[in-house]
Parts: C-alpha cells; sequence; structure tokens
C-alpha cells in the first residue's frame, strides 16, 4: 500500500509538473497582463501555442549535429527526472533515498549546458552569443544553490532533500533563523536567473540582441520549439516548487496515506500559483537590469548565500 | 527670402565654405536634368532670421557628369554626393569616401533610376558586385550580423556588429532596403496628386513631409496661406510630434523590460491617434495639411488633451523614478556635441548632444513669437538626454497646440485664393518643417505647365543615421536596441 501511494506520488509529481508547467507559465502572464491594464491572452495560452508548434513540420537548420536535436529532449528529461526526485508532494517515495540536492542541481545543469550546446551548435552568431551568455550566468548561479543548498544540510545534516524537508516541516524554527531566511534570499535570486526572468532576462522580448535564454534556442521551429518551450516551463515550475518545499514544507505528505496525498496535491498548487502571482507582480515593477550589472547581482545572491552557510555554523552551534 | 546663384563649377568649394563658416547648415542637394545638360542645387540655410542660400552649378552636355566634392567640408555633403552618384551617375570628384550608398549589389551596373533615358526597372543583369562589410580583426574579435528582417514590427535594415566580448567595436549599419523611388514618382503628377505621396515619404511623419512639400509648392506658385490655415497647420504638427514621442517613451521603457509603462503609453497614445481621427478624419493625421491651406473636421479637446498631458507627465516621471530604468539610461550610447555637430544632427537626437536647433525658430512658416516656444535641450547625448528631451517636447508641444487652437474654428477648410500662375518659367520653391524627428527640407521645382518637374523631400533620418554607429562606439550590444529606439530613425523616409 505505502509503495502504490509512493509511486503515485512519484508520478503525480512528473505529470503535474509536465502538465501544470504551460498552465503556471500562462497565469503568470495573466497575472501580469492584469496588473499592466491588459487582457491577457488567457492561462491556456502556453498550452494553445504548444498544440500549434506540434502540427508543424519539422525542421533543422542545416550543418547542425547531434547536439543540436537532442537538446529539446534532453532539456525536458533532466527536468521530468527532477521532478521525480524533489519531494513536491509526498517526502516518502521509492526514490527518497536518492534525491540528493546536489543531484537535483546538476540535473537541472545538465539541461542549460545541453541547450548551450545546441546554441552553438547552430553555428550563428546568436546561438554562440546566447550560450555564452547563459553560460556567464550559470557559472555564477551554481555556487550559489550549492552554498544554500549547505546552508540547508547543516541543521539537517544531510543533503537529501526529502530528508531536509521532512525536518522543517517537524522544526519550523529551522527556516525563521537567519540561515534559513538568508538562504531563501539567495535561492529566490538564483531561481530568477536560472529560469531567465526579469531582472535577469526578459523572457518576453523580442529584440535578439538583449536576449540570455531566448538566443541560444532563436534555430529551434516546430516540434522541437515545442519541447524548448514545455522545458523551459518545467523548469520554472520546478525551481518554483523547489522553493515552496524547502521553505514552506508545510502540507507536504511525509507518510503513506491517501488523503495526505490529496491534500498535498492541493496545496502544491495553490503554492505554486501564489508563488508565480508574486513573482509576476515583482516582474511589472521591475526592470531588466544591464547586462553587466547582471554579475553583481548574482555576486550579492553569492554573498547571501555565504551569510547563511555561516550563519548556519555559528549560530546552530555545529561546528 | 531665397537668395539662387548661379555659379560656375569651379566656383563651388569656396562658396559652399564662406556659406557653411558663415553660419549656414546644408540642407539639400539636388541634381535636375534640365534640357541644357546637369544642374546641381545646394541648398543651405540659416537662420534666425530665416536665411536660404541656393547654388546652382549646371554643367553643360560635353563637360563630364562629375562635381567637385564637398565632403572634406561638411559630412552631410559627402552623403548627398555619395545618392547623387548612385541614383544620377553623377560622380564627386575626389570623393574621400567613395563608396555606393543607396545602391545595393544587385542593382545593374550602369543603370542610374534618376536619369530620364533610365526607363522602367530592368531585370537584375550584371551586378555591380560584391560589396564587402569592413572585417574587424584581432583576437576574439566576431561579428553578429542582424537583419535586414528583425523580430519586431521595424522595417529592414542590416546591422553587423564587430564585437569582442559584449563590446561593440565597429557597428556598420546598411540600410537602402526600402528603395521606393518617391523622387521618381513624383515627376510628372499634378500638385494634388503629389500630396498623398509626401504624406507616404514616411508614414509616421504624414504631417511634416506635407507640410514641408505644401510650403514648396506654395512658394513655387506664389501662394499665400490666410494665417488661420498656417496656424491650423502648426497645432496639427505637434499633434503628430505628441503621438510619436509618447509611443516611443512607452517602447524606451519596454526596452529595458519596464513593460507597464509601456502598456500606458501605448494607451495614451491610441487616445491621441482617435483625437487625430476626430480632427482630420484619418489617425495618422493624413488630409489636414493641404496645398494651399488646412482642411479640420473639428477641433482637439482641450480638457483632454489636458488629461492626456498629465498622464504622459506622470509616465516620465514614473520611468524616471525607477533606479533601474534610470540606471539604464544613463551614459547610455553617449553622442558628444562635437560629433553630433560634425555629422549634422537635427531634431531631438541634436538637442540631447548641446544643439538646440529647432526649424520653428529658425524657419518658421507662421508667428511663433507669442507662443513662448522654449526649445528643450540637454547635453549629456546619452539616451537618458534623449528621453528627457522628448518628455519635456510633449510639454511644449502641449502648450502650442493650446496657442494655435485659439482663434480657429471647425469644421474648417481653409484655402488660399488661386494664383495667377501662368508664368512660363521654371517655379521653384522650398518648405522648411520641423517634424517630429527633426527638419525636414523639401525642394519643389514646378514645370510651366503646372505639374511637378521635381520634388526632392529630405527626412532628417539622413542626417541622423551615421550618429548611430558613432554613439554606440563601446557600448555593450544588448544595449543596441535601446540606443536604436531612442534615435528612433526612418528608414523609408531615408530611403525614399
Amino acid at each position: 500500500m505505502s509503495t502504490a501511494v509512493g509511486y503515485a506520488a512519484v508520478a503525480g509529481q512528473v505529470v503535474l509538473v509536465g502538465a501544470g508547467a504551460p498552465v503556471v507559465t500562462g497565469w503568470m502572464r495573466q497575472v501580469r497582463a492584469r496588473l499592466e491594464g491588459r487582457a491577457g491572452a488567457g492561462v491556456l495560452q502556453p498550452w494553445r501555442d504548444a498544440r500549434k508548434l506540434l502540427r508543424k513540420e519539422p525542421i533543422t537548420p542545416v550543418g547542425t549535429g547531434p547536439a543540436f536535436r537532442t537538446a529539446p529532449a534532453l532539456l525536458v528529461a533532466t527536468t521530468a527526472v527532477a521532478a521525480a526526485l524533489v519531494p513536491l508532494l509526498s517526502t516518502d517515495t521509492p526514490v527518497s533515498s536518492h534525491a540528493d540536492l546536489i543531484l537535483v542541481v546538476a540535473l537541472i545543469a545538465l539541461g542549460t549546458m545541453a541547450l548551450a550546446l545546441a546554441g552553438l551548435d547552430t553555428g550563428t552568431a546568436f546561438g554562440g552569443m546566447g550560450a555564452s551568455r547563459e553560460m556567464t550566468v550559470a557559472a555564477l548561479v551554481e555556487p550559489t544553490i550549492l552554498l544554500s543548498v549547505f546552508a540547508l544540510s547543516i541543521p539537517a545534516g544531510t543533503t537529501n532533500i526529502p530528508a531536509i524537508v521532512s525536518g522543517a516541516a517537524h522544526e519550523p524554527a529551522r527556516l525563521a533563523s537567519p540561515a534559513g531566511l538568508l538562504a531563501t534570499a539567495a535561492l529566490a535570486v538564483a531561481v530568477l536567473a536560472e529560469t531567465g526572468r526579469i531582472p535577469v532576462d526578459n523572457p518576453s522580448t523580442h529584440l535578439e540582441l538583449t536576449m540570455i535564454h531566448e538566443a541560444m534556442v532563436l534555430e529551434y521551429a516546430g516540434p522541437d520549439l515545442a519541447l524548448v518551450e514545455l522545458g523551459a516551463q518545467m523548469r520554472l515550475t520546478l525551481l518554483l516548487g523547489l522553493l515552496s518545499s524547502l521553505f514552506v514544507p508545510w502540507g507536504i505528505a511525509t507518510g503513506s496515506s491517501w488523503v495526505a496525498l490529496g491534500v498535498a496535491l492541493v496545496l502544491f498548487a495553490a503554492k505554486i500559483c501564489l508563488l508565480g502571482a508574486v513573482l509576476a507582480a515583482a516582474e511589472v515593477f521591475w526592470a531588466k537590469v544591464r547586462l553587466f550589472r547582471v554579475p553583481e547581482l548574482l555576486a550579492g545572491s553569492f554573498l547571501l548565500a555565504l551569510l547563511a552557510v555561516t550563519a548556519s555554523y555559528f549560530l546552530s552551534g555545529v561546528s | 527670402m531665397r537668395n539662387t546663384h548661379d555659379i560656375d563649377v569651379t566656383e563651388l568649394p569656396q562658396r559652399a565654405e564662406e556659406l557653411l563658416t558663415g553660419g549656414h547648415r546644408l540642407a539639400l542637394v539636388a541634381a535636375h536634368h534640365d534640357e541644357h545638360g546637369l544642374r546641381v542645387v545646394y541648398l543651405f540655410v540659416a537662420g534666425p532670421p530665416d536665411t536660404r542660400t541656393e547654388l546652382h552649378v549646371r554643367l553643360a552636355p560635353n563637360q563630364p557628369e562629375a562635381v567637385p566634392t564637398l565632403a572634406h567640408l561638411s559630412f552631410p555633403a559627402g552623403r548627398f554626393e555619395r545618392e547623387m552618384r548612385d541614383l544620377f551617375g553623377i560622380v564627386p570628384l575626389d570623393h574621400p569616401l567613395p563608396r555606393r550608398l543607396v545602391r545595393h549589389f544587385h542593382w545593374p551596373r550602369g543603370w542610374y533610376p534618376m536619369r530620364p533615358q533610365a526607363g522602367p526597372t530592368p531585370a537584375f543583369g550584371e551586378q555591380e558586385g560584391p560589396y564587402p562589410f569592413l572585417e574587424v580583426e584581432g583576437d576574439g574579435v566576431y561579428e553578429i550580423p542582424v537583419g535586414p528582417v528583425h523580430a519586431g514590427l521595424i522595417e529592414p535594415g542590416h546591422f553587423r556588429f564587430s564585437v569582442v566580448g559584449e563590446t561593440i567595436l565597429k557597428l556598420k549599419a546598411r540600410l537602402w532596403f526600402v528603395h521606393r523611388g518617391v523622387e521618381k514618382l513624383f515627376q510628372g503628377r499634378s500638385v494634388a496628386a503629389g500630396l498623398p505621396l509626401a504624406e507616404r515619404i514616411s508614414g509616421d511623419t504624414a504631417v511634416g513631409h506635407a507640410l514641408a512639400y505644401c510650403l514648396a509648392v506654395e512658394e513655387a506658385t506664389g501662394t499665400e496661406v490666410p494665417l488661420e490655415a498656417q496656424n491650423a497647420r502648426a497645432m496639427l504638427l505637434e499633434l503628430e510630434r505628441i503621438h510619436n514621442h509618447v509611443a516611443d517613451l512607452g517602447m524606451l521603457c519596454n526596452d529595458v523590460g519596464h513593460g507597464i509603462l509601456n502598456a500606458h503609453a501605448q494607451r495614451v497614445r491610441e487616445q491621441l491617434l482617435r483625437l487625430n481621427k476626430e480632427v482630420t478624419g484619418h489617425r495618422l493625421l493624413r488630409g489636414g495639411v493641404v496645398p494651399g491651406g488646412a482642411a479640420l473636421h473639428a477641433l482637439p479637446d482641450l480638457v483632454r488633451l489636458k488629461a492626456i498631458g498629465e498622464d504622459i507627465r506622470e509616465i516620465a516621471d514614473l520611468a524616471l523614478g525607477h533606479s533601474t530604468v534610470h540606471d539604464r539610461f544613463t551614459g547610455t550610447a553617449i553622442l558628444h556635441t562635437e560629433a553630433a555637430r560634425t555629422i549634422g544632427c537635427l531634431g531631438y537626437v541634436a538637442r540631447a548632444s548641446g544643439l538646440g536647433a529647432d526649424a520653428r525658430i529658425t524657419h518658421p512658416f507662421t508667428p511663433y513669437d507669442d507662443t513662448r516656444l522654449t526649445v528643450p535641450v540637454h547635453d549629456s547625448g546619452d539616451v537618458l538626454a534623449r528621453f528627457l528631451v522628448r518628455a519635456e517636447e510633449i510639454d511644449v508641444s502641449l502648450a502650442l497646440i493650446e496657442h494655435f487652437t485659439e482663434g480657429l474654428s471647425a469644421p474648417m477648410a481653409v484655402l488660399a485664393p488661386p494664383s495667377a500662375s501662368g508664368t512660363t518659367t521654371l517655379r521653384t520653391g522650398v518648405g522648411l518643417v520641423e517634424g517630429w524627428r527633426g527638419s525636414i527640407t523639401t525642394r519643389v521645382e514646378l514645370a510651366p505647365d503646372g505639374t511637378l518637374a521635381r520634388v526632392k523631400p529630405v527626412d532628417p533620418s539622413f542626417f541622423n543615421w551615421p550618429a548611430l554607429p558613432v554613439a554606440l562606439a563601446d557600448t555593450i550590444v544588448p544595449d543596441f536596441p535601446l540606443t536604436n529606439k531612442s534615435f528612433n530613425l526612418s528608414y523609408a523616409g531615408n530611403d525614399l
């Protein structure tokens, strides 16, 4: 019985992230449109876009190799695996023992890497430019994510995410500690950078020269583009889910009951919608910083992560 | 008001130098095919007081089709000469940069579209040959080609960036993808049939180009336009300035990822376009300015304009008060005063770099004396300065609209009484108008039968385009779209 719930939880996580990600993106766009006084295209627009793209014929540019062709599938696959590992619905699943935070970060980085290679593979100026910018940002984001992970794993004594999450759910004081708050802030900035949101990148721009993520995928069309967009949307949902699991862990099923799983599902959807709405609302008030200011922003978040680690050493008495 | 001097071709450089050092600027160069050979007209203007001086150089049929270059005296002159060479085949002698300007490499060799015997466009035949870009070489230098087809709804232009890291070492803009042969299309039309063409030289400058055309035609025909019509025209000119400025203020915010201000700026623009439709029957103000007068369906609602003005002021204040937006604008793509002066920049680009020229002051077509017209000038030359100049110009324009609307009644169609024409001499006229982009110059020559023999419009974009790469030196690539939008030059007005 318990394994049945566990498998259901894993399957639920993957399906929820896969099917829900476009809706989350549509929801964020809709929130933003309404706040800006526009009508908006509706929550389901990303799914309609995907349907349109899937009906088109697949086209690949002349001279591209396996890196270009496998990247969309690799991006979606790594994100799906990460979605299975991260305790979005339940901390007690058959894969819980493998759900190491470093592994999840590595999976996400693998997806980024695949897209950057695909950008380079096209041989166009934009692909190369986008890949170079994406790698610059990624190189600055990775240490921040790893450091905030350490800050969180120190009180739990492990880098296993389900253990961190269930520990925090039972002992909320860990989250309210300076280390927890600093790590939250650092990870939030890192998530913004990793998912290409304002103020680091502008996902809705049409200006090729300012793009980071979009510049890498300019050459994709049809079903491949649909996959790339789905991958990017899944990453956003997954990272928002990771943030909420780490810092608002309440409601995630820790046992093996169907009821708890159902509650977790509803709460997860609510948390993601709320977090997405907050992010969309914040984006209305922000503007994109100059590209050369991005390292300053990320250095700031790195500093926060570093402080979080320091704080968790000094304040928790672990030495 | 306009002095015409027929001079010998050898005198040209000396006379031009005298005029340029005497405070004139070269506003227009137009070649003509007369019965007895070629004639090149150089129009120099200065003001105030409104001074216009023309130098006419005649080339007899037995003389070579060549003129001495003025490129060493004036940068715009060099560009006019290159344009003339490409369209007429008149060679500027000793030109320091004798490369093609208008002609793309697929144009047939030896075919000059403005020559009378040019005929219809021939099939692409023997090409002019390759037209390579200058390659910047060095460690880590790479090229980014952009366009001519862009991701946004903008006009076509090809930009070739030579970049090291993210810093632009050199930008080469290759335009001239939208050559429609406007000058040729004017020839042989009646004055009335020329108006729709003038309104479409650059779609966003319908009033500016129509007005410059009408002023030129009226000078050529000796038409006295009533003051009421001139004031209505001045009012329309400012309406056009506002709706273009407000759209660009919004788009500048959008280009730095601050979309909400763009949404509101476009909302305000839509209100203005609807107001335009009430006033002239066309959202872009076509049909308001007509040869000999002006036609209004209604007067602009000043109460609504006041509310719109407050809206715009709030949008501009919010943009400037936003630390990230302000930071993105400040110090980006600086065009220094000296560079702007040498290149011959006009309009808000010049006024953001400390040059306060404005045709409403130097060449007024209706009295601006008691309007308290102030020309906003900033001297930092960056995107912020261009933003500020345009935001402040909106306030000035609103005050002008209020001033000129007084004493007008609507609906109105004021036309000058038809002048006693019938003289058989070649009649010429020049129109100078401060359009929203800058000073527009149009020179018209009428044939004895009253049709248009030659119309040469010059959009300020023709002067301002070379300033864009200069301002972009040492700017980073992601700031290019912002800079381009802050200049917002016309491709069609430049190309004709």
